[in-house]
């Protein structure tokens, strides 16, 4: 597979998350800052709030940089955008603003290639697809596609080392989960791995 | 120990290494979570604070007069309307002189209801005698906070340190959280000049005085803002000389031989400075002057600054609605006034209610600027 390697040198990376309300768009955002951190990156990660309810499309976002990062204002042309449900693609414009030479990561069962065909994207563009609920509800027991998308998303654009993701999540969720290891951690970290080999363009 | 913490944890976090005696809250968004956090690390016993949950903001600002006229030190945190709630006592916290520090998320008033980001809430807190500091980011919030209190026990004045709401209280950042112990170190105990219990040196607090002696206990307030410039400055240095962090009453970026700068205050900043590098980039001769600290106003610092360039472009994250202009640019020109080399003034109100302030917008702002002169007074800035 084809892999785009991120260099960051003097660059904001911009990732711009899709999702519903209960889907963690914003949640994802801040683990994958919280795993670049580690790597000694500058980061932002903040969601874009509107009416919150289940169900409802939210939108998050996420910057990295190796510099102090300047702007507080919403991603509006994305390097990335992450697509948590794929019935989000046409009425929220999921690739409204990305970038020309641009990813396009989606949790589907469809194919990347059909995708990037049926939505007339630019040449330059790539699209990933990858079964992301099938995986949670296989490994986690429900459908959260938002930590299995995290080890594609890390796939996809190698701006972090993936073990390293790995070790920053798995603390992360310790935190959250205290003493669910075997019910919560390690299902969640077997989702990340195998989305993270799945992923397809 | 680099942490990422959004804005409301980073207040949070700072709170718990200033480990203040009494905090007393009530939530309200988008810094419900300040209050939410800290309440956990009382719950862990983390911090040795007693933490009273009040029924309202009105009743919290009551509670902290009452700590901090105990002689503790007293900090609350809110936003919005929980500020405007706080007015009537926030006037008494100021005449009193009591050193309460409260991080707010900073958020628009009603009506219409809205729960984003802009300055309406402290700037309509103005007049009551606080101290006011405005940040740029989550370090910046999280470094002010624990300054705010050494100023504000140096001075003898109450302090309201801003993050913008949602822009830094929701959105998370790198920061370089200080050494516990290094903080509580610095700030070592309070020790209040005077206070409620001490029984061997009985006082009274907050007596009638009318004719005879209200106008000496204002003017008396009043030397207190006009003397707490340098002692503002002093904590600044002194924090830098010790956690090697520098910061500004107002800082510069790009200014040396600029000819148009903006002005302006909070997150914002940050888009600015982006828009400044642009520009500069293309030959523009600009920059941007962060004030980071409204009250005490640095009228003189201002005017030494601002005289230098040709014009300066004020933003406003509020309006008076005063038929005329934004609460910082009345405060910029008056401190312009009768100045040699006045520098043309423009005016800009923007992101109210949380509207969205982008590099590009700031672009065009100092493209106005260094075309000179605008035809309209006021230009509000991205409304439809």
């Amino acid at each position: 597979m084809a892999e785009v390697c991120f260099d960051l040198a003097g660059q904001v990376l911009e990732i711009r998350w899709h999702g519903r309300g209960g889907q963690g768009a914003k949640t994802a955002a801040l683990l994958f800052a919280e795993s670049a951190l580690d790597t000694g990156m500058f980061i932002q990660a903040f969601p874009e709030y509107g009416p919150e309810r289940m169900g409802a499309p939210v939108v998050a976002f996420n910057r990295l940089s190796d510099k102090p990062i300047g702007s507080h204002a919403a991603v509006r042309a994305p390097r990335v955008v992450v697509v948590l449900d794929p019935s989000l693609i046409e009425p929220a414009q999921v690739v409204k603003g990305l970038q020309e030479d641009g990813i396009l990561l989606v949790n589907t069962t469809e194919d990347p290639v059909e995708l990037k065909k049926r939505l007339g994207l630019p040449e330059g563009v790539t699209v990933y697809t990858v079964d992301a609920s099938r995986i949670a509800l296989e490994e986690v027991g429900k459908d959260v596609p938002n930590t299995p998308l995290l080890g594609a998303l890390v796939k996809v654009t190698r701006v972090l080392e993936f073990e390293t993701m790995m070790k920053a999540i798995e603390e992360k969720l310790a935190d959250k989960f205290r003493g669910g290891k075997e019910k919560f951690i390690e299902p969640n970290l077997k989702s990340i791995r195998r989305a993270y080999q799945e992923v397809r363009c | 120990m680099i942490l990422a913490k959004t804005g409301n944890e980073a207040m949070a976090y700072a709170m718990k290494q200033i480990n203040p005696d009494v905090v007393a809250a009530y939530p309200i968004t988008p810094s419900t979570e300040i209050v939410q956090i800290f309440s956990n690390y009382v719950h862990d016993g983390l911090v040795d604070t007693e933490f009273v949950a009040v029924e309202s903001e009105h009743s919290a600002m009551a509670a902290c007069i009452g700590s901090a006229a105990s002689g503790c030190r007293t900090m609350t945190a809110t936003a919005s309307q929980g500020l405007a709630l706080m007015h009537e006592m926030l006037f008494i916290a100021g005449g009193l002189r009591l050193p309460i520090v409260v991080p707010i998320a900073s958020r628009s008033l009603s009506s219409p209801l809205n729960i984003h980001a802009d300055h309406s809430d402290s700037l309509a807190s103005r007049d009551s005698g606080w101290m006011q500091f405005f940040c740029e980011t989550v370090e910046e919030g999280y470094d002010s906070l624990i300054m705010a209190v050494k100023m504000a026990e140096k001075c003898s004045l109450p302090a309201i340190v801003s993050i913008d709401g949602f822009i830094l209280s929701h959105c998370m950042e790198r920061i370089e959280a200080l050494d516990e112990q290094k903080v509580r170190d610095w700030l070592g105990p309070y020790k209040p000049n005077w206070n409620l219990l001490d029984l061997d040196r009985p006082i009274l607090v907050g007596p009638a005085t009318l004719q005879d002696y209200y106008y000496e206990f204002k003017r008396s307030q009043i030397e207190g803002m006009r003397t707490a410039l340098p002692k503002v400055q002093e904590v600044m240095a002194d924090f830098e000389k010790t956690f090697g962090r520098g910061y500004g009453v107002l800082e510069e970026y790009r200014c040396e031989d600029a000819e148009a700068v903006a002005l302006l205050m909070g997150s914002a900043s940050g888009d600015m400075r982006q828009a400044v590098d642009r520009l500069r980039e293309q030959g523009g001769k600009v920059g941007m002057v962060k004030l980071r600290v409204f009250r005490p106003l640095p009228h003189e610092l201002l005017r030494k600054t601002l005289t230098r360039f040709k014009t300066v472009a004020v933003l406003d994250r509020a309006d008076s609605v005063n038929s005329f202009v934004g609460p910082l640019y009345n405060e910029v020109a008056a401190s312009l006034y009768g100045a040699e080399n006045q520098p043309e003034l423009l005016s800009y109100v923007f992101g109210l209610g949380g509207k969205e302030f982008s590099p590009d917008d700031a672009a065009r702002i100092l493209e106005g600027a260094l075309a000179g002169r605008k035809d309209e007074t006021v230009t509000y800035v991205g409304v439809r």
